[in-house]
């Protein structure tokens, strides 16, 4: 009801449709210590799809044009940008260049995380003409950013499986193909990640970005991390982590000994949650409250971008869900894990949230 | 004459076959059971394909890119209300929805061996879900 009323309002606001969803200068900044806060934009999973020449997917075009430009509305403005990964849908060099093309009218800086989508098609070569290292860290106002590329998998499948880098991408691109592989960040990036972790002292808040979860939820459309445990030990003694992730195009949020975990939708299309399937066991952490089922009719429901305040060193993510009610999901420091600001009490939760 | 002596060999041939038919028609062996069991696989099979087809509407875009293993199609609450289509329609006229508007691609025929593979594949990744129809 609430939804079918707000869709009614958005159809009469007309041409300010875009402004009225922006009521973002009125989050509120409630924080100990003033210095520490700041916030910063997320925007994932664009997956632009090239048809042929200079034709693209228009959907997937939109998404990520409206993301661009209402990030650029902000007021007051983020720190920086976050693009999450999947680019492009197949990783083409073509689908990359329209991507970054649009991603470049950005008035901030931007960091960009690797996709599968981005990769699998020649390892992420092109993807580092544009955007530099598959992984890294920096510091900013006291918070240790990392990056991680997550979306690696077992060497025999990358170099050995397919006799075609086309093949390969294609067998990855499909999220429910049985011929994929489980993500991974893998050794050698763990260890790296261990060295930089040495020099950052426990009460420095951490918040990581990867594509993959690092949590297993379902192996069977890769929201998976094969070795999360591994990471997760890694990050486990500091005393406020947080990971954010895309791929999953969905709302989630979880929370495992210290570390908070928070997922962004998509810019493209929103994917079921896994309880959907009906041949599988439901992975999906208990404490997420999921997003409203989508409605087709509205091509960007379900579909958005976050902007995210650090809460002296936790997150508060606000989705902003074009074609319907935000959500904020924000790290309860008296329970100790994240939830969602009006629907966390069982009682308060409506019918568009359950999936089936 | 002779057009009317074919007609009567055809007659009792057809009466003999249905007699035979008649004679064996609550017999099935398992074997007949598993061929069934195949034909029906198959069909599921080409409609998993067409499912992850970039061909099937006109922009390259599958269905299994937003319904991976079909999901969320919930082929067991149809026939349904569809608000946005103002009454009760089948499965397969929101199979042809998705493949309009999504797929920018041309409806198929609601009778066509496309819908019914389109519709065998969606229905055996929702086997074993009760009924619901009319479920929102
Ligand atoms: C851009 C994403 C997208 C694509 C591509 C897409 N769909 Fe859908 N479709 C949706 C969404 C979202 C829903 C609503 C799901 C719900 O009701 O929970 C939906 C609903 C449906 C439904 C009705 C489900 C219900 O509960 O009533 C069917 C059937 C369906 N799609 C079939 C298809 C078929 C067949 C294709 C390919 C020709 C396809 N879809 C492609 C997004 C998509
Ligand atoms: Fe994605
Ligand atoms: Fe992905």
């Amino acid at each position: 009801m609430k939804n079918q009323n707000r869709r009614d309002f958005l159809k009469t606001a007309g041409v300010l449709t875009a402004v009225s969803c922006l009521p973002i200068n009125l989050v509120e900044l409630a924080f100990a210590d003033s210095r520490k806060n700041f916030t910063f934009a997320y925007i994932s999973d664009s997956h632009i799809q090239q048809i042929e020449g200079s034709k693209f997917v228009r959907n997937w075009d939109r998404g990520l044009i409206r993301a661009v430009a209402e990030t650029n509305l902000l007021d007051p403005k983020p720190d920086f940008v976050v693009f999450g990964g999947d680019l492009a849908q197949l990783g083409k060099k073509s689908e990359l260049d329209h991507g970054a093309e649009m991603l470049a009218k950005l008035n901030y800086k931007t960091y960009c995380v690797m996709g599968e989508h981005d990769y699998y098609l020649d390892l992420g070569e092109y993807w580092s003409k544009l955007y530099g290292d598959h992984y890294y860290s920096f510091n900013h106002k006291g918070v240790h950013f990392i990056v991680l590329n997550s979306i690696l998998t077992y060497d025999d499948w990358t170099y050995n499986r397919w006799p075609t880098a086309e093949q390969r991408m294609n067998e990855m691109a499909g999220l429910d193909n049985p011929n994929g592989s489980p993500f991974m960040v893998g050794e050698k990036q763990r260890q790296w990640l261990s060295k930089d972790l040495e020099k950052v002292s426990k009460d420095t808040p951490i918040v990581v970005f990867s594509h993959s979860p690092i949590q297993k939820i379902f192996k069977g459309w890769n929201f998976w991390t094969d070795d999360a445990e591994e990471v997760q030990a890694l990050l486990q003694p500091f005393d406020d982590v947080t990971v954010i992730y895309g791929h999953v195009h969905q709302i989630q949020y979880n929370q495992i000994g210290n570390i908070s975990f928070n997922a962004v939708m998509a810019t493209a299309w929103p994917w079921p949650y896994p309880r959907s399937y009906a041949q599988n066991k439901d992975f999906v952490p208990k404490l997420t409250v999921p997003m409203n089922r989508a409605n087709p009719f509205h091509e960007r429901d379900a579909t958005g971008w976050q902007l995210i305040d650090l809460d002296s060193g936790r997150v508060a993510l606000r989705y902003n869900l074009y074609d319907n009610t935000n959500r904020t999901v924000a790290y309860n420091p008296l329970t100790g894990r994240p939830e969602d600001k009006d629907f966390q009490d069982k009682a308060k939760r409506i019918p568009s949230q359950e999936h089936y | 004459m002779r057009r009317i002596a074919i007609t009567a060999t055809v007659a009792i041939i057809v009466t003999g076959l249905m007699i035979v038919a008649m004679l064996r028609a609550d017999e099935f062996t398992e074997k007949d059971q598993q061929r069934w069991q195949q034909e029906y696989m198959s069909v599921v099979a080409e409609g998993r394909e067409l499912w992850v087809s970039p061909d099937l509407g006109t922009n390259g875009v599958a269905c299994a890119q937003c319904h991976p293993n079909a999901a969320n199609t919930h082929p067991e609450t149809y026939p349904k209300f569809q608000q946005q289509l103002g009454r009760v329609v089948a499965l397969r006229d929101m199979i042809n929805w998705c493949l309009m508007n999504p797929l920018e691609g041309a409806p198929l025929d609601l009778d066509s061996r496309e819908m019914v593979a389109i519709e065998a594949y969606v229905t055996y990744e929702r086997r074993g879900v009760a009924l619901a129809p009319g479920k929102h």
